[in-house]
């Protein structure tokens, strides 16, 4: 019976833990009992984990509202108890010397990390096929991909083995992996979630994001993540935004429906899954507002010339120097540089550090890097006036379900396309949540995401919530919640 | 917007990176690819648009201010591939040019 407990919402195991129905262990050892164990070996959703360190962090684990509640930590975000790769083999074997800040907090509330989540190598990619140890299947159908860069942690989430994820989003690696495994994922507004122990992608657009099977639990969550931080600069100093009353439903709201977006270049079923949830939403009392909105394409082509241009920054501290690989056979500083990150670094990783090392060069500096950062003032005042017009949009998470491995890898631009819907989020700095409306006839998860204004984690929750209540999964789940009588102390 | 092979040579120098031999004209149609498709941002119309660089307009940033925490000598050496006396080691940085 132990293994069920994994199973549980992350409130719902935490109430038990506090009211000593199961031991923090005990709570945190479930998932990878029984049948968790053989998903695992099918999806090779981790990268790092072991008996003793979850042992050690379920006994050390405070008083709060997280306690015994077991989270996987997507392998870019430090730990302490862990290695921290970013699935690459310029970082191998890499233990930092500190936790992220989003680390502490989560273990300051009583979680436990028992794992780290496997990922595209240093979060480049959309499919968690690019990592150096080798790629993530999704739960749903082991042919197809979990999305990325945090596949590793959506599955993981989606399977059972932990209520829990982090993840990061850059341009849509939390919300787009956990619309192809059928979980929640939020990006919070730029700035709420604290960077520090996080390794850098794309500075200006890197969020933290949480993954869970329930609209609760990801406020739960951020309640406890949320807020500034001392070590991260660009956290925003005034409180966080209060996420209390994430079931309050959404009578009286607007949301927007920008239905050009997905007037081509759209699976069917990820259109039926939106018209399903718009028809959700107005039935418990929001109004729909029509209107067009700038095509994805250009967010698109402004994100792979600011995220490439600062990836080329932020990865120039990776010369084999200070961590991590160095390359044995280096007679001088230059070669060992060169070799070094040849060797250390994946195709993806390489291909997007030329491109931004081209766009920042000189002579097309003014053509590429000038015009994306003009571009990207443009895109966030297409989303400030769409936010005048309604209180959150509605839109896709992703233009398809989960494709097959294999099926985008030797295409780059087209595995770029399949954030088209979320990295908009990124370059204006607002919150984004993707929910589960479902699966398709295939069985696969389809999903939508709500975007809001810039501290809307409250109102994109209280959406996902009616969503998840309305949703036919989401009943099951709800009835878990209410209706599951805990035994007495056993 | 199409790379040359040379210009791919060029990027690659900047980056310390090594594109081997047989994989430069692949590296170079990709790369062209990604720039043609980028070239999508020419159809907006960007006059008078002051660029930006971070999204969040009204969001203040706090002081940057010591704080006296700092990591140990031995910590940050814990990871490198080769340190010695305290120092990370590395091969030589400049040519002995009167050996």
């Amino acid at each position: 019976m132990s293994a069920g407990w994994a199973k549980l919402s992350a409130r719902a195991l935490a109430a038990a833990v506090r009211s000593e129905a199961v031991e923090a262990e005990a709570a945190v050892e479930s998932g990878w009992e029984g049948p968790a164990a053989v998903w695992e070996e099918k999806v090779h959703a981790i990268v790092h984990s072991d008996r003793q360190a979850r042992a050690a962090g379920a006994l050390a684990a405070p008083e709060g509202p997280l306690r015994g509640v077991p989270v996987v930590v997507k392998d870019n975000l430090c730990t302490v108890d862990y290695p921290t790769t970013c699935c690459s083999k310029i970082l191998a074997g890499y233990h930092p010397p500190y936790d992220a800040t989003v680390v502490r907090r989560l273990r300051a509330a009583g979680g436990v990390v028992t794992a780290k989540g496997n990922m595209d190598e240093f979060a480049m990619g959309s499919s968690t096929e690019f990592s150096c140890y080798g790629p993530t299947r999704n739960p749903f159908d082991l042919d197809r991909v979990p999305g990325g860069s945090s596949g590793g942690p959506a599955a993981a989430v989606a399977y059972g083995l932990a209520p829990l994820g982090l993840g990061s989003d850059t341009g849509g690696s939390v919300r787009q992996p956990a619309a192809f495994c059928g979980v929640f994922g939020l990006k919070p507004t730029y700035g709420r979630l604290s960077r520090y122990g996080l390794v850098a992608f794309g500075s200006s657009l890197d969020q933290v994001g949480i993954f869970a099977r329930h609209a609760g639990d990801v406020a739960l969550t951020y309640a406890a993540l949320a807020g500034p931080d001392p070590y991260d600069a660009t956290t925003r100093l005034d409180p966080a935004p209060d996420v209390k009353g994430w079931d309050r439903g959404v009578e009286g709201l607007t949301f927007g429906w920008p239905a050009n977006l997905w007037a081509e270049g759209v699976e069917a079923d990820v259109i039926e899954g939106l018209e399903r949830a718009a028809e959700w939403l107005e039935r418990a009392g929001a109004r729909r507002a029509s209107f067009e909105f700038l095509p994805g394409e250009y967010s698109v082509a402004t994100y792979y010339l600011v995220a490439t241009a600062e990836a080329s920054s932020n990865l120039a501290r990776f010369d084999g120097v200070r961590y991590g690989f160095r390359h044995p056979d280096s007679p001088d500083v230059r070669a060992l540089y060169t070799r070094t990150r040849s060797e250390g670094f994946g195709p993806e990783v390489q291909r997007r550090i030329l491109l931004g090392t081209y766009a920042l060069s000189a002579g097309y500096y003014d053509a590429y890097y000038l015009t994306a950062q003009k571009a990207r003032a443009l895109i966030r005042d297409e989303y400030r006036t769409a936010f005048g017009r309604c209180d959150f949009m509605l839109m896709p998470a992703a233009p398809t379900l989960a494709f097959r491995l294999g099926e985008k890898l030797a295409d780059p631009l087209a595995m770029y396309l399949s954030d088209i819907f979320t990295i908009g989020a990124n370059l204006a700095g607002i919150p984004g949540l993707s929910v589960p409306v479902g699966r398709s006839a295939a069985g696969l998860p389809r999903a939508v995401q709500v975007l809001g204004p810039e501290d809307a984690e409250p109102l994109l929750l209280r959406a996902g919530r009616v969503l998840e209540v309305q949703g036919e999964l989401g009943r099951l789940a709800a009835s878990h919640e209410t209706e599951f009588a805990w035994p007495t102390k056993r | 917007m199409t790379i040359r092979r040379e210009e791919v040579e060029r990027i690659a120098e900047l980056a310390r990176l090594e594109i081997p031999e047989s994989g430069m004209e692949r590296m170079a149609a990709e790369l062209s690819a990604v720039l043609d498709f980028v070239g999508a941002l020419n159809r907006l119309d960007l006059t008078g648009r002051s660029p930006t660089s971070f999204a969040p307009v009204g969001a203040p940033l706090r002081a940057d201010e010591p704080n006296g925490r700092r990591l140990d000598v031995e910590d940050a050496l814990a990871m490198a591939p080769e340190s010695e006396a305290g120092c990370f080691l590395v091969p030589p940085v400049v040519e002995n040019l009167n050996p």
